[in-house]
This record gives C-alpha cells, sequence and structure tokens, in this order.
C-alpha cells in the first residue's frame, strides 16, 4: 500500500515545481533582495540616493510619458480595428487580423529601423520618389513623439487580441434583448456593448502600459539618438558604459521599473477577474452587425491603415536595403545585392549571431517544451498550494520589463553560489534568462490544451493499470503536441528576435541577432543592419504562416490570433 | 475476483461531505446498480472504489485485502487495483486505432505479442467490433465508442466493473440494445460490475440489487421489486416509481393483516413495521369506482399509448395518481378505492 494514491504525481511535481521556481521566480527575488540592501545590511539609503538623481526622474519621467500616450494610440487604433472586426461583416476577416498580428511579432528594433527609413531627409524610399525633406532637416522620428507613436503601432496587437476575445464572449442574443426591449442604435452600443466589454479594454491598456513601459527598442533606436533617455534605455546605458560595476545603482533603477510594472500587472489582474462575471449565455453566434453601404469605405480604410503601419516601413526597409550606401536614391542603376551579401555571408558576426540565436531559440524551445508539459499536467490534475502559488505568479518573468530580467539575472548568475565561477559574460546566461522568460509563452498554451482535455484520458489510462510514466508517454504527451508545437514555434519566434535581455547580457561572441541589428544601425552600416532585418522579417513572416496553417489541428486557445 | 465490502466510509470535498457513512457490501458477480438524482453521491462513491479518490473516512476492502483505509491515509493506487472503469464520455484514446485502444492495458502488463493479438481479438470478437479494429475512435457511433469502452476494460480481466453513467450520451433506441450488451457481458463473465445511473428505468432493468442514494447516503439497497413494492422510506417512495406517500393514523395490527385510516379511509395495508407512519399510493394502488369513497378531481391527463395518466386531487388537498384505460376529462369528480398499499415507518 502507498500513501497517496497519487503519490508519485506528487513527487515528480514537486520536483518540476521546484526547477521551474528557481528558474523563472528565483532572478526576480534576487533583485528585489538586492535593491533593498546596501553593502550587506538591508536598508533604502541606495535606494535613496539613486532615486534623489535627476536622471533617474528625467527617465521615469519620460517613460511614463512615452508608455501611456503610446498605450493611447494603441487603444485608439487596436479598439477601432477589435469593435469593427468583432462586431460587423467585414469581408476577409481572417487575413485582416493576421495583418494585425505581425506588428506585434516583428522585434521593436526592427519596427523602428523600418520606419526611420521611410522619413528623413535620407530615407532612399523618399529621394528615390523626390519626397525627401532638405539635407540637414531633422528625422521627425527621432523625438518623443516619434517613440509614442512607434509603441502605439508596435502595440495595438494587445488591445486588439484582449478587446477582440472580450466581444466574442458577447452572445447575440444579449444585443437581440436590448433591441426588441426598444433600443434603438447607439443606445445598444452605450449602454449593452460598450459595458458589456470595459473590462476586457481595461485589462488590455493595463498590459499594453506594461509592455510599453518595458519596451527598449524603440526608445533605443530612437530615443538616444534624440538624448531622450527612458527607464530601461537608462539602465542600459550605465550598464554599458560603466559595467558591472554599476550593477547595485541599476538594481534600484530595474526595481524602479519593476514597481510600475507590477502596478500594472495588479490592474491587468483586477480586470480579468471583473470579465468573468459576464460569461453567461451560448457564444456560439458572435455579434454580426451589418455595416450596409459603408462597408466598402470601411474595409479600404481599413486595408489602408494597414498597408500604412505594416507595408510601407517594410518597403523602405527594402529599398534602404538595395542600395550601395546610405543616402543614395534607388533607380535601376543602383540597384544592388552587396550589402545582403556583405551582411549575410561575408560578415563573421552575423553568422554567429544566426548560430548563437537559432541556437539559443531552438534550445529554449526545446528545455521549456519537456518542463512544462508534464509540469502543466500535473498542475492541472493534482494541484498543490504551492503550484497553485506558482501558476499565479509565472507570469512574472514575462511581463516584467526585459531589462528587469537582465539586471535579475547578472545578480543570480554573476556569482553561482559555493564556487567562484560566473555565466556573465557567457551564452548560458542569455539562455537562463531566456528560459525564465519565455516560460509562459510555453506553459500557458499547453495550460489551456491540457484544461480542454478530458481527465478521464489519463484516468482509463490509469484504471488499466499505466503508472505515471506510461500514461505521461502514451496518452498525455501524444494528446497534447500539438499544443505543445505551437507553445514552442512561438518561443522560437519570439527568442530567434529578442532583444531586450540580450542587449544588456551579450559579450563578443555571444551576439544575437537582435544585437547585431542594433549595432549595425549604432554603427551608421544601416543598410546592412536593413538586409538583416528584412531577412528576419521574412523568417517572422514564414514561421506566422507555418503556425496559421497548422492552426486547425491545435485546440482552441493555443495560437493566440486564433478564436 | 470477490467480494468488495465497505465500512463506515465517507468523502468530504473542501468541507462539504459528498458521501457519509457507508457501509455495505457488494457480493462476487452481482450487478449493482448506484441510483440517485444528481450531487447525491453516487459517482464520487464510484470513484473511491476505482482509486480515483481518497476516502476522508473509513475503510474499503476488496476480499481480504485492504484498497483504501481513510484514518491511515493509505490506498492503492487506481493503476494496481485491477479494476476495469468505463467513463461517461466513454475516455477512447483519440490517437490510437480501436485495436490498440483496446490492447493497452495488455500491453502495461507486459504480455506476449501473440498473447495480446488473441485476447484483444476476443475482446473485439464478444463487443461485436471486429470489423471496426482498424478505425479510429472518431469514426465510430456512440454506440459503437460504447462498446469499445467496455472491451477494453474486460481486456484485462478485472475483479470488478465500474460504469459510470456509460448510456447517458446515447439516444433512447441505443441505449435499449446496449443494455442487452451489458447484460449479455455480465452473464457470460461473471464479473461483478456497479454502475451509475440517475435513470430507475435503466437500473431497474439490469441490476441484481439497487442501491438507492440522496444526501451522500444509501437510502435503501434492494432488489428491484423491494424497492418498488417496498420501500423503506418517503424518498425512496417518491423517488422510485410513481407514486404519492400519505400520512396513516390509527394504525391496528393483527395477525395476518394490518389496518388504518389513510386520507379518511379505513382500509388494509401491507408492512413489515409494526406502527407504520405513511403509506406510498402507487396507481396500482387505486381503482377508479363511481362508488369509490374517495372523492377526487382530475386535474390533469396525460396519455401513455393504450392507457391515460390521471392526476386527480382529493377533497383534503392531496394530489393522487391514477391509471386508466378510458378517457377523462379535466375537472371531472370521480370515486377511488384504494388496495392494500405498502406502509413503512418515519419520523
Amino acid at each position: 500500500m502507498q500513501k497517496e494514491g497519487s503519490r508519485s504525481e506528487g513527487r515528480l511535481l514537486c520536483a518540476i515545481l521546484i526547477v521551474a521556481i528557481c528558474l523563472t521566480l528565483a532572478p526576480v527575488a534576487r533583485l528585489f533582495v538586492e535593491g533593498l540592501t546596501d553593502q550587506g545590511t538591508f536598508g533604502f539609503t541606495l535606494a535613496g540616493k539613486v532615486l534623489a538623481q535627476p536622471s533617474t526622474m528625467s527617465a521615469l519621467k519620460h517613460s511614463l510619458i512615452t508608455a501611456s500616450l503610446g498605450t493611447l494610440v494603441s487603444l485608439v487604433l487596436g479598439a477601432a480595428f477589435a469593435f469593427l472586426v468583432a462586431l460587423t461583416d467585414l469581408r476577409a476577416k481572417a487575413a485582416l487580423v493576421f495583418c494585425l498580428m505581425i506588428p506585434m511579432m516583428i522585434p521593436p528594433q526592427i519596427t523602428a529601423l523600418s520606419w526611420t527609413q521611410i522619413m528623413g531627409p535620407s530615407s532612399v524610399l523618399l529621394k528615390t520618389l523626390g519626397l525627401a525633406p532638405p539635407l540637414g532637416s531633422s528625422q521627425p522620428l527621432y523625438s518623443a513623439e516619434g517613440i509614442i507613436l512607434l509603441l502605439g503601432i508596435q502595440h495595438m496587437s494587445i488591445i486588439f487580441l484582449t478587446l477582440r476575445a472580450g466581444l466574442r464572449a458577447i452572445p447575440q442574443e444579449t444585443v437581440e434583448a436590448a433591441r426588441i426591449s426598444g433600443a434603438r442604435g447607439m443606445r445598444t452600443w452605450w449602454q449593452v456593448i460598450l459595458p458589456l466589454t470595459l473590462p476586457s479594454l481595461a485589462a488590455g491598456t493595463a498590459i499594453t502600459f506594461v509592455t510599453a513601459l518595458g519596451n527598449f527598442g524603440i526608445p533605443a533606436m530612437l530615443g538616444i539618438p534624440a538624448g531622450y533617455v527612458t527607464l530601461p534605455t537608462l539602465v542600459y546605458q550605465k550598464l554599458a558604459g560603466l559595467g558591472t560595476s554599476v550593477l547595485a545603482e541599476v538594481s534600484v533603477l530595474a526595481m524602479l521599473i519593476g514597481a510600475v510594472a507590477v502596478i500594472g500587472i495588479l490592474a491587468q489582474r483586477f480586470f480579468q477577474t471583473q470579465q468573468r462575471v459576464y460569461l453567461v449565455g451560448s457564444t456560439s453566434r458572435p455579434l454580426a452587425i451589418p455595416l450596409g453601404a459603408a462597408r466598402l469605405p470601411v474595409e479600404i480604410l481599413l486595408w489602408a491603415i494597414v498597408c500604412t503601419i505594416l507595408v510601407l516601413p517594410m518597403f523602405g526597409l527594402l529599398a534602404t536595403s538595395l542600395v550601395p550606401a546610405y543616402g543614395v536614391p534607388l533607380r535601376f542603376d543602383t540597384v544592388t545585392l552587396t550589402s545582403w551579401v556583405e551582411v549575410l555571408l561575408r560578415q563573421p558576426v552575423t553568422a554567429r549571431a544566426f548560430v548563437n540565436s537559432f541556437g539559443l531559440a531552438f534550445g529554449a524551445a526545446l528545455v521549456l517544451m519537456i518542463l512544462c508539459l508534464p509540469l502543466a499536467w500535473l498542475m492541472e490534475r493534482s494541484p498543490t498550494r504551492l503550484s497553485r502559488l506558482f501558476d499565479s505568479l509565472l507570469d512574472l518573468p514575462y511581463a516584467l520589463p526585459g531589462v528587469v530580467l537582465s539586471i535579475a539575472m547578472i545578480l543570480l548568475l554573476i556569482n553561482l553560489p559555493f564556487t567562484d565561477a560566473t555565466l556573465y559574460g557567457t551564452i548560458w546566461i542569455i539562455f537562463f534568462a531566456y528560459l525564465a522568460r519565455f516560460f509562459a509563452v510555453m506553459f500557458r498554451p499547453l495550460q489551456a490544451s491540457l484544461k480542454q482535455l478530458d481527465p478521464a484520458m489519463g484516468e482509463a489510462a490509469q484504471s488499466v493499470g499505466a503508472t505515471l510514466f506510461q500514461r505521461l508517454r502514451d496518452v498525455i504527451i501524444p494528446l497534447s503536441a500539438p499544443a505543445a508545437a505551437a507553445g514552442a514555434i512561438l518561443v522560437f519566434l519570439t527568442a530567434f528576435n529578442e532583444l531586450t535581455v540580450s542587449a544588456l547580457l551579450w559579450s563578443s561572441g555571444t551576439e544575437t541577432l537582435g544585437v547585431v541589428i542594433f549595432n549595425l544601425d549604432d554603427s551608421g552600416e544601416t543598410a546592412m543592419a536593413s538586409a538583416l532585418a528584412m531577412t528576419i522579417v521574412m523568417v517572422v513572416m514564414l514561421l506566422m504562416v507555418l503556425v496559421q496553417l497548422l492552426s486547425r489541428r491545435f485546440p482552441k486557445g493555443v495560437v493566440p490570433w486564433q478564436t | 475476483m470477490a467480494d468488495i465490502t465497505l465500512t463506515s466510509v465517507g468523502k468530504t470535498f473542501s468541507g462539504s461531505p459528498a458521501v457519509q457513512d457507508i457501509s455495505t457490501r457488494f457480493n462476487d458477480g452481482e450487478f449493482i446498480a448506484l441510483l440517485g438524482p444528481s450531487g447525491c453521491g453516487k459517482t464520487t462513491l464510484l470513484r473511491l472504489l476505482a482509486g480515483f479518490e481518497m476516502p476522508s473516512q473509513g475503510t474499503i476492502r476488496i476480499g481480504d485485502r485492504d484498497i483504501a483505509d481513510g484514518h491511515t491515509g493509505k490506498m492503492v493506487p487506481p493503476e494496481n487495483r485491477n479494476m476495469g472503469f468505463v467513463f461517461q464520455s466513454y475516455a477512447l484514446w483519440p490517437h490510437m486505432s480501436v485495436r490498440r485502444n483496446v490492447s493497452y492495458p495488455l500491453e502495461i502488463r507486459g504480455f506476449s505479442k501473440g498473447d495480446i493479438a488473441t485476447q484483444t481479438d476476443a475482446a473485439l470478437t464478444a463487443t461485436g467490433l471486429g470489423e471496426y479494429a482498424a478505425r479510429m475512435p472518431s469514426e465510430l457511433s456512440g454506440g459503437q465508442r460504447q462498446r469499445v469502452a467496455l472491451a477494453r476494460c474486460l481486456v484485462s480481466d478485472p475483479d470488478a466493473v465500474l460504469l459510470d453513467e456509460p448510456l447517458a450520451n446515447l439516444d433512447v433506441a441505443l441505449r435499449a440494445s446496449m443494455q442487452t450488451v451489458f447484460t449479455d457481458f455480465h452473464k457470460r463473465t461473471g464479473a461483478t460490475m456497479v454502475y451509475v445511473t440517475h435513470d430507475q428505468a435503466e437500473a431497474m432493468a439490469m441490476a441484481d440489487r439497487i442501491a438507492v442514494m440522496d444526501n451522500g447516503r444509501i437510502q435503501q439497497f434492494d432488489t428491484p421489486q423491494n424497492l418498488y413494492e417496498r420501500p423503506k422510506n418517503r424518498f425512496v417512495a417518491e423517488f422510485v416509481g410513481l407514486g404519492t406517500v400519505v400520512p396513516m393514523r390509527g394504525v391496528e395490527k393483527n395477525e395476518t393483516s394490518s389496518h388504518g385510516h389513510v386520507l379518511g379511509q379505513r382500509i388494509a395495508v401491507k408492512s413489515t413495521h409494526d406502527c407504520p407512519s405513511h403509506v406510498c399510493l402507487r396507481p396500482e394502488n387505486l381503482t377508479i369506482s363511481e362508488t369509490g369513497d374517495l372523492r377526487a378531481k382530475v386535474a390533469r391527463v396525460t396519455y401513455l399509448g393504450g392507457k391515460y395518466l390521471l392526476e386527480t386531487v382529493s377533497e383534503c388537498g392531496t394530489r393522487l395518481l391514477a391509471e386508466t384505460r378510458a378517457k377523462f376529462d379535466v375537472g371531472v369528480q370521480l370515486g377511488l378505492t384504494i388496495t392494500t398499499p405498502w406502509a413503512f415507518y418515519e419520523d
């Protein structure tokens, strides 16, 4: 006889849970300790000193301004698209949704690079069309407004997705009931639909704010040239300029960003719980309000916006990558693939970065899949108090700004306990940081799919005598394989393009693709940066198309842009 | 195979009891039905037997082997109990063919390839699935899936087969034919079967004994005939079959018969109790006659095919059900005669 029938399950859960907690929550806890101690003693003296510096306060102000106004831009764009796509009878919705997802999947430094290619005096595209402003005039995007605009575009997908999910949860009956009760026109909108969607809108806004706050690529590419410093770029500048001697100071800054982010995360959690109240009634038929004669003009307008924010910058990027030197107009006689050949085939750093990024992304996806599959199942089947706590905290490394996680990782791994060894400066610190950061990206789709799995599947195997290992191998893993694959592709996609974490953790030899693009642009090699960026955009699109094609085989809720 | 013995078994879920103080014995080879309204604890009791739940109190034994003990917190995990379980959702593994679904228990037990093939074929033939062996579960109808689930649990020759509302997802016609499959299977194998259902017709048709459950307790555990004809309390009388429970006063009992006052009439009753307090009036205890002493008014008429069910209200407001071949109109006054109903004692 055994104590408790689920003893083996309990043991395995405990073991994996400890590994997962060490990976994801230990760095965050380590950072917290560092921020509160000054040379080994608890206290707020260092924190007070750092917070009193004028650069800290101005960076905080800049961060808050760009993040909140950027969120506003996302809100306007994302909400408009979400209402129109979710509630009306537009055509080609699937294509529209797919296109709206692309800005989120394209790394922010590439977004910033591509937009600078369609504006300013040296824009190849504008020169080619003869529209370029005179030399000497400034790049309009190198400003707070530029950062706000691009943050808004980058994150509009988040608002779009959360709001659309909320709108689709409204049963058509609620609107029909309002109509039959005599509510006309706009009355239905502001008395029925809007109140029902406010929680999801608020939750989406909060998480967009947190993401915008943590964004590094856009303020780094646009703000640093303009001398407009936000908190993440301040941390980067300090660490890049002064090395690990300023680690204590920088961790106070990281905690400051973290604190603002946590407020946003808590707000999002709060609104999400509010939302659950409304999930009543059948949602088999989502709303479809006919637009009538306005349909075609609305469709043209929406696609025009999609073209402006998606296609136009890509053309700018392409144009820049095809000229022999930055600033030369693109003509039949000037078009050349030199930059492509140079950056993809000749530069050893690019080849190294490809290997690094590919290995890191692939390794992270693989390790996370192996870790998350049994963990998600065991947490679903036999939850413990610890596993529930972990469930509520595991989003933290992903939701917290990347800068915060990077600093936390340095603190944790710069001096391995009980040894003199350090992982700082090696590829492993980036790898562990990726494991922590993308844990939620892998775990949540798996969890969603396992929640839909009939618990009787495992119990049936158990009742015919299958041990825990046999149940996992023969029943649970084959059944959750599609979700695991989708999660792995998403992890790969995000890790492949990652900049924020690796920008703080890289050293010579461990560059990632994100770092290489950033450095190429920084050193004025804009054409090569554009060629590399175009390559990455194509890889991203290819992977997204792959997920899209496979999406029919995935359970509901696994692919983030599918419902 | 062996008897299953439960001793004061209880199970609480976060403070609220789902099953309370159940002591009973399922004999080897019996077909037992657990019958009750939803939320009565019947599925929890079945899952306790299977080992998916750990009892909070009491012990469960199979033969002379303790398989769960709520006091010491020890139990044999489901995979080591050698019981079969048929799920309401069938729980066929969608990524395995019918044959693999059925042969999987044998693979787990490490049988040789040849043995697996022979025994799987035997199980498939026994359930009439021979020609579907290569199909995937998604290509089968509901009834066929149910047969696969049954074949899967009989292939490994379990000590007992536990069935959790296995027919709930099937249509009426298929239910009748699947009932025959279950009873045939029971006759042939002689396996102990515990069958959970909320459908009394299903339980009556198949079970040797039925445990009627309510509020986590077994209210009566008896043969189908006894449950219908000699209910022990008001819950069983009202839950099993049609009937009205009315109080009875002035009981006189002699050696051969008992008499008492029911709805103002003095009538003979059947009972084992010395001083029964209530009678159960089923339609067959009520005869319609113009001269009947009990006057009642027809409140509702339901055609049952070949006969009518009359819902009548007596002068003192009691609702009584009677059956008749002749049609009556709503509002008509009738006379009813009560003939020897079953009487029981309840506080």
